[in-house]
């Protein structure tokens, strides 16, 4: 199917998903004026909220069977598979999510049904932002999903850490956000467009590539970025924001708003700048200084939810490998480690959810003492997650981490694929103990987990995610091949690619 | 039909029967076990038969897997790891049984872990696709962390994560090693695969990198063997092991190494692997084991730390045997490999059985022991002098081959080698002599039970392997010989062909 869109309906047609999701905000709000007072009013905001990502995710898929494709002018949108498939992650984390929010929502006593409106409409901003093929568009969902998840860091208005973490969050955003404008300014100064591929041919036809206003806006727009994938040197506020707000919120935080950031920057540098080798050598320095100062970090943390905080910018430095390869392959890696990574630490969080009770305590990694034997299943979900985070063979992060490896070394970049491997092994010193908590030590003291409860489509949420995480690990073949076509999809310049060989198998397919 | 599906047979069987232990009531859990792993054996025996020797890789199976990325499922089966598969299944069902009386916790888990290894363990011998070797050699690695680090002694804890992080930094750098050659290897032939066969049929001109590339996989595989001096975790994950797990990291886990030597790191980079630097590097470190492993086993208190100080000494020889790179050599390891396993995993059980009666591991505890066990005390001598090599015990004919064949590329090596025969006496018989003569000066010791029917029966397999390889190995040395030659040959013959061309 093309789409020419400069035609209004055509248009339409191409934000199907997005307007689905709106309408379907505009109705949750409607509802919750009405209904906002007790537990059953939050649920229902909750089906609202699920029933509107199921026709968003619909009309997505709606487009990526019939091939939807752009012709016509440069306009603001892009129509290719990379869009889909990142809104299709974008709004399972977002349903995960919702499912992990109900029982959390009533344990915390949190009758906040305008929770809901929130997350779908960061959902939606982040929709924009990933199809954005216009630096214009790109900014206006970042700053919707942005506004919407500073207030859901501090939804629990009866905790200090939650509102700390909220004006963190937000005061820092801010500043992040202003830097990516700046960036987008000195860029439109220096080729006169906004749009994404005219930035491209700009550069590439008027030999831009080398002037000063050009790389210093390259320059800020990699600084807004990596504040929100939460990129050393501008990680500082992620543990804090992280450790503070509600986890099920710190679930989708880690995964949603990073992989939007993410999906965005590598759309941004793929089409913008193929053309500009100077953001190679950049991802380069931030992918290996975030890879050692988020695992060296990690080791030190006592509780799970900073330890995972931490986790999360390691892995957001195994996902820079992934950028900084710049080929095709680098893409398609990309995509289906973030597919792996969101689902396992959507999981994680939600059991973190299940184990730490009302008034938010602390848990400790020493807190998981005895789990094993007391709650089995539990366990053995969380341990599936510690596994795959680490890229252990039999989980769908050691695919994903086998495909970064496999796209590093073919674009030439083994030392990066080197520093990966072992930073990996670092984090082996902070994944392995949560096992070791859990089947190698006592429990503390008698019914230590007594107070542990996962809800009905928490565990649901949870268990879906783990058989995936093994079935991917596995049997990856189907989602490598969606992300592969995704990433050729997504226009890497030829130019851009490292020679590598033709890529053919052994067999065929 | 029988050759088509053994291999994977092998492999599916004990991954399904984990699951029918964990779901079967806990009482079941080690018959359940032990009838699991005597099947397994049951599949894997006909293989002695069937195997052709002059018929190179057979039992294969070959199946696409993730075609995108050229990786195969491709399992097979030739004259050397067709003793790695049989010593596996032979030991399995042998610790189960020997571990009824120890392991009293968390009978599910355990059992259910020991037969997911078991998978882990003859996948690592049988994988014909890097992928596959890699994805076998890390998930053996789980359920022995979990061995040690649940049912272990005191500091379990400790040499559950020293095995853990030694083994995966190793393997990690493994892996980008396997990426990095398959990448190099495409971009010749323009084929991305995993395939041993094609990986091994197009190694030339891999330049300066090839180096490194060997580097990775030699820490990989030495790491595991373990060559002195990356054997540091061994002591500890043996001793805090329980009796199964000790017997199986000894009789077959450190396998996996030299394993690994002999069929990735040689076969795929032979001019790096016969450079003179490398070889001398590697034979002085395994001379330095041999000799070092026996020495630290002669001041040994603890006695499953002594004969985990032997492992070292032992596996040394079969480096030694590997790089010495003749038939004789060649041959020899793999048969001290075998031996290793059976007097090395008797060892354990011996080590296992006098702690379940004492509480103790310390060799001091004991003493005149043999007037009180005099079963106990009769086996235990003869399967200590068959870890030092007594002729006509199965320990000398391997250490004797890998002396023979070494001799005429390294005399030197093999005189200094046999000095290491002459430790191995040193730190076994006094040890043997303070546990069960002496005289008997500790009331304790005066009421121990002697060997019972179970033990009886997990002894007198390893008892009759002992003798029979030790009188006549021929039905074993037959059958390895046609592969170990190919091995020697192409791996001289390629060697020569890029020193020649470079």
């Amino acid at each position: 199917m093309s789409l020419d869109l400069a035609n209004s309906r055509d248009l339409l047609r191409a934000l199907l998903p997005e307007l689905a999701l709106t309408l379907a905000g505009l109705v949750l709000l409607l509802v919750i004026a009405w209904r906002h007072r007790t537990a059953a009013d939050v649920r229902l905001a909750g089906w609202v909220t699920l029933a509107g990502l199921a026709a968003a995710g619909g009309a997505a898929w709606w487009l990526w069977w019939h091939t939807a494709r752009a012709i016509g002018v440069p306009a603001m949108i892009a129509v290719d598979d990379f869009r889909f498939v990142t809104d299709w992650l974008l709004l399972g984390t977002a349903g995960l999510t919702v499912l992990v929010s109900f029982d959390y929502l009533e344990r915390e006593r949190l009758l906040v049904p305008e929770y809901f409106a929130l997350l779908l409409f960061a959902t939606l901003g982040m929709m924009l932002m990933v199809g954005g093929d216009d630096l214009m568009v790109v900014f206006l969902g970042l700053e919707l999903m942005s506004v919407a998840v500073y207030a859901l860091a501090g939804i629990n208005r009866h905790s200090a850490a939650s509102a700390e973490a909220a004006l963190k969050y937000f005061l820092l955003g801010a500043f992040a956000s202003g830097f990516l404008l700046y960036g987008i300014a000195l860029v439109y100064g220096a080729t006169a467009t906004t749009n994404l591929s005219q930035i491209g041919v700009q550069v590439r036809t008027l030999g831009l590539a080398g002037g000063p206003m050009l790389r210093v806006g390259l320059a800020l727009l990699l600084v807004g970025f990596g504040f929100k994938v939460a990129a050393v040197p501008f990680h500082m506020w992620a543990p804090d924001v992280y450790d503070g707000s509600p986890t099920p919120v710190t679930g989708y935080m880690a995964t949603a708003v990073k992989a939007a950031a993410f999906a965005t920057l590598l759309r941004v540098l793929g089409e913008a700048f193929p053309g500009v080798p100077a953001w190679h050598q950049i991802v380069w320095w931030l992918a290996v200084a975030t890879m050692v100062v988020g695992n060296l970090v990690a080791l030190a943390q006592r509780t799970v939810k900073r330890m995972l905080a931490y986790s999360s910018i390691a892995h957001a430095g195994y996902l820079l490998v992934a950028v900084a390869a710049g080929t095709s392959a680098g893409s398609a890696a990309f995509l289906f480690y973030l597919i792996a990574y969101t689902l396992t630490t959507l999981a994680a969080f939600a059991l973190l959810a299940a184990k730490g009770r009302e008034g938010e305590r602390d848990v400790l990694i020493d807190d998981l003492a005895g789990l094993g034997t007391r709650r089995p299943w539990l366990a053995f979900a969380l341990a599936v997650c510690m596994l795959s985070l680490l890229g252990f063979p039999g989980t769908a992060g050691f695919i994903g981490k086998w495909y970064i490896l496999l796209a590093a070394t073919a674009a030439g970049q083994l030392p990066l694929a080197a520093i990966l491997v072992l930073t990996s092994v670092i984090s082996t010193g902070y994944y392995l103990p949560v096992i070791m908590a859990m089947y190698m030590l006592p429990e503390p003291f008698e019914q230590a987990h007594a107070g542990m409860r996962i809800g009905r489509w928490a565990g649901a949420a949870v268990a879906v995610s783990v058989a995936g995480l093994l079935l991917l690990g596995i049997r990856p073949n189907r989602l490598l091949d969606l992300a592969k076509t995704s990433g050729d999809g997504l226009g890497v310049a030829p130019g851009a690619t490292a020679a590598a060989p033709p890529l053919q198998t052994s067999t065929g397919r | 039909m029988y050759s088509r599906w053994v291999v994977t047979a092998l492999l599916v069987w004990p991954a399904l029967a984990a699951l029918v232990v964990l779901l079967a009531p806990a009482r079941w859990a080690k018959y359940l076990a032990l009838v699991a792993s005597l099947i397994e054996f049951a599949i894997s025996a006909p293989l002695w038969w069937v195997f052709v020797p002059a018929g190179g890789m057979q039992f294969i199976l070959d199946a696409p897997w993730i075609p995108g990325w050229g990786i195969r499922y491709t399992v097979g089966v030739d004259g050397i790891s067709l003793f790695m598969v049989l010593l596996t299944t032979f030991l399995v069902p042998l610790s189960v049984l020997g571990s009824y009386a120890y392991i009293t916790t968390r009978e599910r888990g355990f059992y259910a872990l020991m037969l997911v290894l078991t998978t882990g363990m003859i996948g690592v011998f049988v994988a014909l696709d890097l992928f596959l070797f890699y994805v076998m050699w890390e998930v053996m690695l789980i359920p022995m962390y979990f061995i040690i680090g649940v049912w272990g002694g005191e500091r379990r804890l400790y040499a559950a994560i020293k095995f853990f992080v030694y083994t995966f930094f190793g393997s990690l750098l493994m892996l980008v090693a396997i990426l990095a050659l398959v990448y190099l290897v495409a971009q010749r032939t323009g084929v991305y695969s995993f395939a041993y066969t094609h990986l091994t049929s197009h190694i030339g001109g891999l330049g300066p990198l090839a180096f490194w590339l060997f580097g990775a996989f030699f820490l990989a595989f030495a790491i595991k063997v373990p060559m002195f001096p990356f054997h540091t975790w061994l002591p500890d994950a043996h001793v805090e092991a329980p009796t199964a797990g000790s017997v199986l990291l000894a009789g077959v886990l450190l396998k996996m190494g030299t394993y690994g030597f002999l069929r990735f790191a040689l076969p795929l980079f032979p001019a790096v692997a016969l450079h003179p630097a490398v070889q001398y590097a590697i034979v002085g470190l395994s001379l330095i084991g041999i000799l070092y492993g026996g020495l630290v086993a002669m001041v040994q208190p603890d006695f499953k730390k002594l004969i985990a100080y032997s492992s070292v000494a032992h596996l040394g020889f079969v480096m030694l045997g590997i790089w010495a790179l003749t038939l004789q050599s060649v041959q020899g390891a793999l048969l001290v490999m075998i031996n290793h396993g059976i007097s090395t995993g008797a060892l354990f059980f011996m080590a296992g059985m006098l702690y379940e009666r004492r509480h103790s591991r310390l060799v001091e505890a004991f003493g005149g022991i043999a007037k009180v066990v005099p079963l106990l005390a009769a086996v235990l001598t003869i399967v200590s002098l068959s870890s030092i090599g007594l002729p006509a015990t199965n320990g000398f004919v391997g250490e004797f081959l890998v002396l023979l064949g070494t001799f005429r590329t390294y005399p030197l090596a093999a005189i200094i080698a046999t000095a290491g025969v002459i430790v191995a006496a040193m730190y076994l018989l006094p040890a043997l002599q303070r546990v069960i003569f002496n005289p008997l000066d500790k009331s304790v010791n005066e009421k121990l039970p002697d060997l019972s029917l179970r033990e009886i029966a997990v002894l007198v397999p390893l008892l009759a392997c002992i003798v029979w390889i030790g009188v006549y190995p021929k039905p074993i040395l037959e059958r390895m010989e046609p592969s170990a030659r190919q091995l020697v040959q192409s791996v001289r013959l390629n060697a020569a062909s890029f020193s020649a061309t470079r």
